[in-house]
């Protein structure tokens, strides 16, 4: 199994929100939208990488770009995790059914948990650029993931 | 003091006009905020040593950066490992408010040390004791090593020592370093404490070393 590679459409899925509602491929449309699929809540190298990136939401921010945890752990724990770290990059539920929509993304470990892996998605719902780390210990730093809007940026499809 | 909220003193980190909150902030510590960040955060090499980087050891030996947060015990630990094997390294600021809540304060109070000539001894007195990291352990810390305290005040809140600060920030994170400390050798990053059975190999060639947590 390998991250959606540049130019993928989408495919349809689902995850739970902290509010309890769904966030679906519907919304994806018009932004570009940074998915930052992790193991596991309160690991420690996950710790690291949402604090990291939580430096440069800003940066993120004034490029257009929405950026969203995913994780295989439940509502309650990733709004535990969040809200340990303080940090308020919003979380996305792969719960029930379990890691589909991680298995849809291409980064569902063998273990049922995800692959350490970025995904920018463009306002057309078409996969712009996808990183997956060697191994799930790799962080991934902020430049990876400015590089990678660059990319987006330079391949998005003109309108 | 004039500390207190709503004292209308300026702050020069605030940055006027992004108006929304930030969860992240840390209530009420009086840390300074970091300004926005500068726009390109892509990769780019670990910068050479600028003229005002701070850099200690033995003149002439190959040169280590390290980048580091006075709040994180690993560094505390990688600069004593540092210290112990006779190492020259510079130091460069890696201060996360998600990670450590008092890290953008106290990388400030070490530049504002450093103007009155004194950074390292504030960068020793801030690793050596972990668990005193609030203002009144800063004061307590700067009235030790003789600085004028008023001037400590000041230069720890100066726009240009947050920018200083910033610098550093912006450069590691365009460098990849993605946790604390990250030492650079000969332009290659390596994260975690230097193991110390292997400082000597820092400077053979051998192959880094993995951390064993990060």
């Amino acid at each position: 199994m390998t991250v959606l590679a540049p130019g993928t459409p989408v495919p349809p899925f689902a995850l739970g929100t902290e509010e309890g509602g769904r966030f679906t491929e519907a919304d994806l449309d018009g932004h570009t939208t940074v998915l930052v699929f992790y193991p596991f809540a309160f690991s420690p190298v996950c710790s690291e990488q949402l604090s990291l990136y939580e430096e440069v939401l800003g940066e993120l921010e004034a490029q257009g770009a929405r950026i969203y945890g995913v994780s295989c752990d439940s509502s309650y724990s990733q709004r535990a995790f969040r809200e340990q770290l303080g940090v308020s990059i919003p979380q996305l539920s792969d719960w029930e059914p379990k890691g589909a929509a991680c298995r849809a993304f291409g980064v569902l470990h063998d273990g049922g948990f995800p692959e350490r892996a970025l995904v920018i998605v463009g306002p057309d719902r078409t996969v712009r650029w996808s990183h997956q780390a060697a191994s799930p210990g790799d962080l991934p730093g902020a430049n990876v993931l400015f590089d990678g809007l660059a990319t987006a940026g330079a391949t998005a499809p003109r309108s | 003091m004039s500390d207190s909220p709503g004292d209308g003193a300026p702050r020069p980190t605030d940055s006027p006009g992004d108006g929304a909150p930030r969860p992240t902030d840390p209530p009420g510590d009086g840390a300074p905020r970091l300004a926005d960040l500068p726009s390109d955060l892509r990769s780019a090499p670990v910068p050479p040593l600028a003229a005002d980087d701070h850099v200690r050891g033995p003149p002439g030996a190959p040169l280590v950066i390290v980048y580091a947060d006075f709040a994180c015990s690993f560094c505390a630990l990688a600069n004593e490992r540092l210290r112990a094997a006779g190492v020259r390294y510079a130091f460069r600021h890696f201060a996360l408010r998600a990670k450590h809540p008092r890290a953008v304060a106290l990388a400030c109070a070490a530049e504002a040390a450093g103007r009155q000539g004194s950074f390292w001894e504030m960068h020793d007195a801030l690793f050596a004791d972990q668990g005193r990291l609030d203002d009144p352990h800063l004061w307590e810390r700067a009235s030790g090593l003789g600085l004028d305290i008023g001037r400590f005040e000041r230069d720890r809140r100066d726009a240009a020592v947050v920018a200083r600060v910033q610098r550093d920030v912006h450069s590691g994170l365009r460098a990849g370093v993605a946790v604390t400390p990250t030492l650079f050798v000969a332009g290659e990053a390596q994260p975690g404490p230097p193991d110390p059975q292997r400082l000597g190999a820092l400077f053979t060639g051998a192959p880094a070393h993995r951390p064993d947590t990060v």
